[in-house]
C-alpha cells in the first residue's frame, strides 16, 4: 500500500472525485498554478484546466460567495480558504447564507459545497494564521464541520464531503501535511459523523481532534509503561458527533478526558463534555477534564508558542488526575 | 424600439400587481395579520419590472430585504408568496422564511436577502456557474444604494469582470439605507460611476420610467448572454414609504417626497399607454380590477391556510444522502 502525506491525500480525493464529476470545481487563492500554499492542489490545473481549477483574486467574500451561489444553481465546489483565521472576512456567506438557505427555502435549495481551510499552531505563523477554531463552525446549523487526524482518514472524509449534498467545513491542521501514512489507491469514503476508536484501552477515554489524536497516542504508550490503559477516540466529524461511539467509550473507562488545540473556553470539548455529563453521567467515575489551549491569543515566540500548545505532559497528567494517581 | 403592446401591457399588468400586493400587505400588516417585517417596494416598481422582462425563466435573480418586486416580477405566485409572508405552510418556503427569505429554485430566484450585500456574490457564482456549464442564462444582481458601499459588493463586482460573468448588477438607489442619505455615506453622485472602477460599463438609468428601464436592460443583458461581461445599471427611484413598515421616515422632506410621488412609475406609464392607445381607460379598469380579484384570491388561501405542523420546526436543516 502506498505511503503518502497528508497533503498528498488530499491531493488524490481532488484528483479522483474530478476524475468522476464534472461539476466539481476547485477554486481559492492560489490553488491553480502554485499548487496551494500548503500543496494540496499540487498539479491539478495542469490536468483538469482552468475552469475547473481557479486562481482567484485574494476575495474571500467572493470565493465562499460564489461557491454558494455555483452549488444553489448545480455545481459542486470545492475551495479553498488558506487559512482557517480567514473566515472572518467572509462569515456571512458561509452561516447566513450557505447554511441556512435550506432552511429559509423551506428544503428546496441544496448546496453541496466544501469549504477546506489550514488550521492550527506550532509553526511560528502568530495569532491570526495559527488559530483552531471548529467549535465557530459547530454552532452554526446546517454546516458540517470535518476535522482529519491522518492520511488515510483525510482522504476518505474528503471524498465523502465532496460528495455530502450539504456545505461542509473541512479543516486540516497545517503540522499534519507532512504527516505520512499508508493510504489506499483508488477512491474510498469515510462517512461523516462516524468517530473511530484510534487505540482501544479499558481505564480512560480521551477523546482528541486533528494533531492532537498523536500527542494523545504518544502519551497512552507512555502511561501503558506505567500500567494506564487508554482509549484514544478520534471523532473525525465533530458535527454531527458521533455520539454513539464516543458514549460507548465513555460507558465501557468510566473517564472521559478531551484533548483539542482550541482555546478550552466554550470549545469543542466544552459540548462533547456537556454531552457526556448529560448522557452518561452515572457511568462517570471522575470529573471531565478538557486539555487545551489557554484563553489567549496564540502567541509567536516559539517558547511562548510551545506552552499554548497542548502537550503530551498536560494530558498525562490530566489522565493521571482522573484515575485520581 | 420595437416592444410588442403584449409585452406593455405586461409590463403594466405587472407593475399594478406588484403596487396592490404591496399595499395589501401594508394594510394586512398594519391590522396585524402578518408577522415580523415587511419592506415595501412601492415606487420602485418600473425597475423590477423592466428588469425581468427581458430575462427567461432560466436566467437567474438575486434579490434583497425589499424583493416582493423581484419575486413577482420574475414569475413569482402571489399567492405562495402571501401564503409565506403569513408563515404557512402552503407558502413558498413552508413558512420557514418569511418576507426576507422568499425563493423559487425552478424559476431562478436565489432568495431574498437579509443581509445587505449578500446577494452579489451568489449572483456571481449563478454566472459563473452559467458558464462554467456552458449554458447561456445570465444572473441579474439587485442591490441597493446602501448595499453598494457593502464590501462583498465590490468583491462581487470585482470577480464578474476579472472572471467575465455573466451578470447584471442592477442598482436601485433610492437615495436612502434606512435613514442614512446617500449624500452622507458615499462621495460619487452616480453609483454607475463605480462600474469604471472595475472596468464593467456603468449606465444611470431613470428608474421610473419602465420602457428607459427595459432599454438598458435589454443591451445589458443581451451584452452578458453573449459572453460580453457585466454591466453595472443603476436606476435612480425613490421608496414611497419607510425603510420598514412602521417607519414614520421623518430623515426624508415632505418636499422631496411629494417631488418623487409626481414621478409615480404607473402613473406615467399608464398615461404614456392611454396616449399611444394601447390602454383605454376601460381595459385599465378592467386590469386593475382582475388584480384586485386575483390579490382577494391569494389573501383568502394565505388566510385559510395552516400553521406549518411543529415538526417542522426541526426538519430541513440538512440535505438527506441520495
Amino acid at each position: 500500500m502506498p505511503t503518502l502525506n497528508m497533503a498528498q491525500a488530499l491531493n488524490e480525493a481532488h484528483r479522483l472525485e474530478m476524475e468522476r464529476d464534472p461539476s466539481i470545481y476547485v477554486a481559492g487563492e492560489d490553488v491553480g498554478v502554485f499548487g496551494g500554499a500548503f500543496g494540496v492542489t499540487r498539479g491539478l490545473q495542469r490536468k483538469f484546466g482552468q475552469m475547473r481549477v481557479r486562481d482567484t483574486p485574494i476575495t474571500e467574500s467572493a470565493i465562499i460567495g460564489t461557491a454558494v451561489g455555483a452549488a444553489a444553481a448545480g455545481l459542486r465546489p470545492v475551495v479553498e480558504l488558506m487559512f482557517v483565521d480567514f473566515i472572518g472576512v467572509a462569515l456571512d456567506q458561509l452561516y447566513n447564507q450557505a447554511a441556512k438557505m435550506k432552511y429559509m427555502f423551506g428544503g428546496k435549495a441544496k448546496i453541496p459545497m466544501v469549504l477546506r481551510a489550514a488550521c492550527g499552531a506550532g509553526v511560528g505563523a502568530a495569532a491570526q494564521h495559527s488559530q483552531c477554531l471548529e467549535a465557530l463552525f459547530m454552532h452554526l446549523p446546517g454546516l458540517k464541520v470535518v476535522m482529519p487526524s491522518t492520511p488515510y482518514d483525510a482522504k476518505g472524509l474528503l471524498i465523502a464531503s465532496i460528495r455530502d449534498d450539504n456545505p461542509v467545513v473541512f479543516l486540516e491542521h497545517k503540522v499534519l501535511y507532512g504527516m505520512t501514512g499508508e493510504v489506499p489507491e483508488g477512491a474510498y469514503t469515510i462517512a461523516l459523523g462516524k468517530a473511530d476508536v484510534k487505540r482501544e484501552g479499558k481505564d480512560v477515554t480521551v477523546v482528541a481532534t486533528a494533531r492532537m489524536v498523536h500527542l494523545a497516542l504518544s502519551a497512552s504508550q507512555k502511561l501503558e509503561a506505567e500500567g494506564i490503559s487508554v482509549e484514544v477516540v478520534d471523532p473525525r466529524t465533530l458535527c454531527p458527533l458521533d455520539e454513539e461511539t464516543l458514549l460507548a467509550s465513555v460507558r465501557k473507562t468510566h473517564r472521559l478526558v478531551i484533548v483539542h488545540e482550541e482555546v478550552k473556553f466554550a470549545g469543542s470539548g466544552a459540548e462533547i463534555a456537556a454531552m457526556a455529563a448529560e448522557k452518561a453521567f452515572d457511568d462517570l467515575d471522575a470529573p471531565i477534564l478538557r486539555v487545551a489551549a489557554p484563553f489567549t491569543p496564540v502567541p509567536f515566540s516559539p517558547t511562548l508558542e510551545r506552552e499554548y500548545i497542548p502537550s503530551e505532559e498536560k494530558i498525562v497528567a490530566a489522565v493521571k488526575a482522573v484515575m485520581g494517581v | 424600439m420595437g416592444v410588442t403592446n403584449e409585452k406593455l401591457l405586461d409590463m403594466y399588468r405587472n407593475m399594478v400587481k406588484i403596487r396592490f400586493f404591496e399595499e395589501r400587505v401594508g394594510s394586512l400588516f398594519a391590522a396585524g395579520k402578518i408577522p415580523g417585517f415587511v419592506h415595501l417596494y412601492i415606487g420602485e416598481e418600473a425597475v423590477a419590472t423592466g428588469i425581468c422582462a427581458n430575462l427567461r425563466s432560466t436566467d437567474y435573480i438575486t434579490s434583497t430585504h425589499r424583493g416582493h418586486g423581484h419575486l413577482i416580477s420574475k414569475g413569482g405566485d402571489v399567492r405562495r408568496m402571501m401564503a409565506e409572508l403569513f408563515g404557512r405552510s402552503t407558502g413558498y418556503c413552508k413558512g420557514k422564511g418569511g418576507s426576507m427569505h422568499i425563493a423559487d429554485l425552478d424559476l431562478g430566484i436565489l432568495g431574498a436577502n437579509g443581509i445587505v450585500g449578500g446577494g452579489p456574490p451568489l449572483a456571481a457564482g449563478a454566472a459563473w456557474a452559467a458558464k462554467y456549464q456552458g449554458k447561456d442564462a445570465v444572473a441579474v444582481c439587485f442591490f441597493g444604494d446602501g448595499a453598494s458601499n457593502q464590501g462583498t459588493t465590490h468583491e462581487a463586482m470585482n470577480i464578474a469582470t476579472a472572471w467575465k460573468l455573466p451578470v447584471v448588477f442592477v442598482n436601485e438607489n433610492n437615495l436612502y439605507g434606512i435613514s442614512c442619505a446617500t449624500a452622507d455615506s458615499m462621495c460619487v453622485a452616480d453609483i454607475a460611476d463605480r462600474a469604471g472602477a472595475y472596468d464593467m460599463p456603468g449606465v444611470v438609468v431613470d428608474g421610473n420610467e419602465v420602457l428607459a428601464v427595459y432599454e438598458a436592460a435589454d443591451e445589458a443583458v443581451k451584452m452578458a448572454r453573449q459572453g460580453g461581461g457585466p454591466t453595472l445599471l443603476e436606476c435612480k427611484t425613490y421608496r414611497h414609504r419607510g425603510h420598514f413598515e412602521g417607519d414614520p421616515a421623518t430623515y426624508r422632506s415632505q418636499d422631496e417626497l411629494q417631488e418623487w410621488l409626481d414621478k409615480d412609475p404607473i402613473v406615467r406609464f399608464e398615461a404614456k399607454l392611454l396616449a399611444m392607445e394601447v390602454l383605454t381607460k376601460e381595459k385599465a379598469e378592467a386590469v386593475r380590477s382582475a388584480i384586485e380579484k386575483e390579490l382577494d384570491d391569494a389573501v383568502r388561501f394565505a388566510e385559510e391556510s395552516p400553521f406549518p405542523d411543529p415538526g417542522e420546526l426541526l426538519t430541513d436543516v440538512y440535505t438527506a444522502a441520495a
